[in-house]
């Protein structure tokens, strides 16, 4: 449905922004969560494929800010913003955060899919960005597709075919 | 030990002990299914997340993987990794059974058979690394999953990503050759991720700093 659209892509600890023609797509979302911010006014969305929930996580030197949800949501809202994108007509919609793997083990980063969900939402919240539609949770994969155009979301994941949210 | 720290020659090291695990490994799948099963040298690199997910054709390719976690005197992750087509022949030719497809309602009977050949081939690779190291580890029980690449993979980043942008992988692939024609196809890779802080424990262990 997208195929005459350019497409942004955006890996793993990257964000990105797409605008009128293009889409802008991540591919592969285990644990790690999505997060499309769109203005549909201004036909204008950022991705932020994040990978842990907190920066207090990390304990290198440098820090690349788009793999946690505390300094990546607020870095994309900063770019679109400078892209034009008005502020208070913000939404959201996220998708990923899933379990890919069932342990017994009780490790925390066997949790990090929820915990990554959750920490996205309150940053979400800190904003004032709306959530407008998400599919998170579960044990699929997922790779997703955002069109400014339409402002909908589709998820592919490899049982499950496609949707669009 | 810091990760920026590493050499070429830590990265040989490295190549030695994928090396000695994967070929205890081939050996065990070999005589699992009775046929030649053979291995490339271990490619061993410091690679970006997104380089980590090119290692089997893409984020999105549709896989079979075996995961652990190593505790112990190190710790990290370890994966066998499968393209899922690559899979469904292996399993069929285990259980007998041609319909077996990890796409499609696989039986449990065929997961089983996953399962414990990811325990077969994880333990002899494990079991070889620490005769070699001297190193005590305990593996935690594969679990299995089929499902896309980076999905699967990136569970194995999440303490890497704690500290640094980059990962060093011990990618061993095994190749099997086609009984009618000959020709050789990549039909597994063993991906041994150890967490940052274990490397300096890995090179003294070996005698190297």
């Amino acid at each position: 449905m997208f195929t005459n659209l350019d497409v942004v892509k955006v890996g793993i600890a990257q964000l990105d922004v797409a605008i009128h023609t293009q889409t802008i797509r991540t591919s592969g979302l285990g644990s790690c969560v999505g997060v499309v911010i769109y203005d549909e006014s201004k036909q204008i969305a950022g991705l932020v494929h994040v990978m842990l929930p907190d920066s207090a996580l990390s304990r290198g030197g440098q820090l690349t800010v788009a793999k946690f949800a505390d300094t990546g949501v607020p870095a994309l809202v900063e770019i679109m913003k400078k892209r034009g994108a008005i502020p208070f007509k913000l939404k959201a919609k996220i998708a990923g955060g899933a379990q890919m793997f069932k342990f017994t083990s009780n490790q925390d980063s066997m949790r990090i899919g929820p915990r990554n969900v959750d920490a996205v939402k309150d940053q979400l919240r800190k904003l004032g960005i709306p959530i407008i539609a998400e599919d998170t949770g579960g044990n699929s994969g997922r790779t997703i597709e955002f069109n400014p155009q339409t402002s909908k979301l589709q998820i592919r994941t490899v049982n499950q075919g496609v949707k669009d949210i | 030990m810091d990760i920026q720290q590493i050499t070429s020659f830590h990265l040989d090291v490295l190549k030695e002990i994928g090396n000695i695990g994967a070929a205890h490994a081939a050996t065990a799948l070999s005589s699992l299914l009775n046929t030649k099963i053979d291995m490339h040298v271990p490619q061993v690199e410091m690679v970006t997340f997104n380089d980590m997910m090119e290692r089997v054709g893409g984020a999105e390719t549709f896989v079979t993987g075996i995961y652990l976690r190593i505790d112990g005197d190190i710790s990290g992750g370890m994966f066998f990794i499968m393209p899922v087509e690559q899979a469904n022949q292996l399993i069929r030719k285990l259980i007998h059974d041609e319909t077996f497809n990890f796409a499609q309602s696989p039986s449990e009977l065929g997961l089983s058979a996953m399962q414990e050949m990811g325990n077969i081939l994880s333990g002899s690779y494990l079991s070889a690394l620490s005769d070699f190291t001297s190193l005590k580890l305990y593996p935690t029980p594969p679990a299995l999953a089929s499902d896309m690449f980076g999905a699967i993979i990136s569970i194995g980043l999440i303490e890497v990503s704690q500290i640094s942008d980059y990962v060093i992988v011990i990618d061993t692939s095994i190749i099997e050759q086609d009984e009618k024609d000959g020709t050789e196809e990549v039909s597994g890779h063993f991906f041994l991720i150890p967490d940052p802080d274990s490397f300096s424990t890995i090179f003294t262990s070996l005698g190297v700093q």
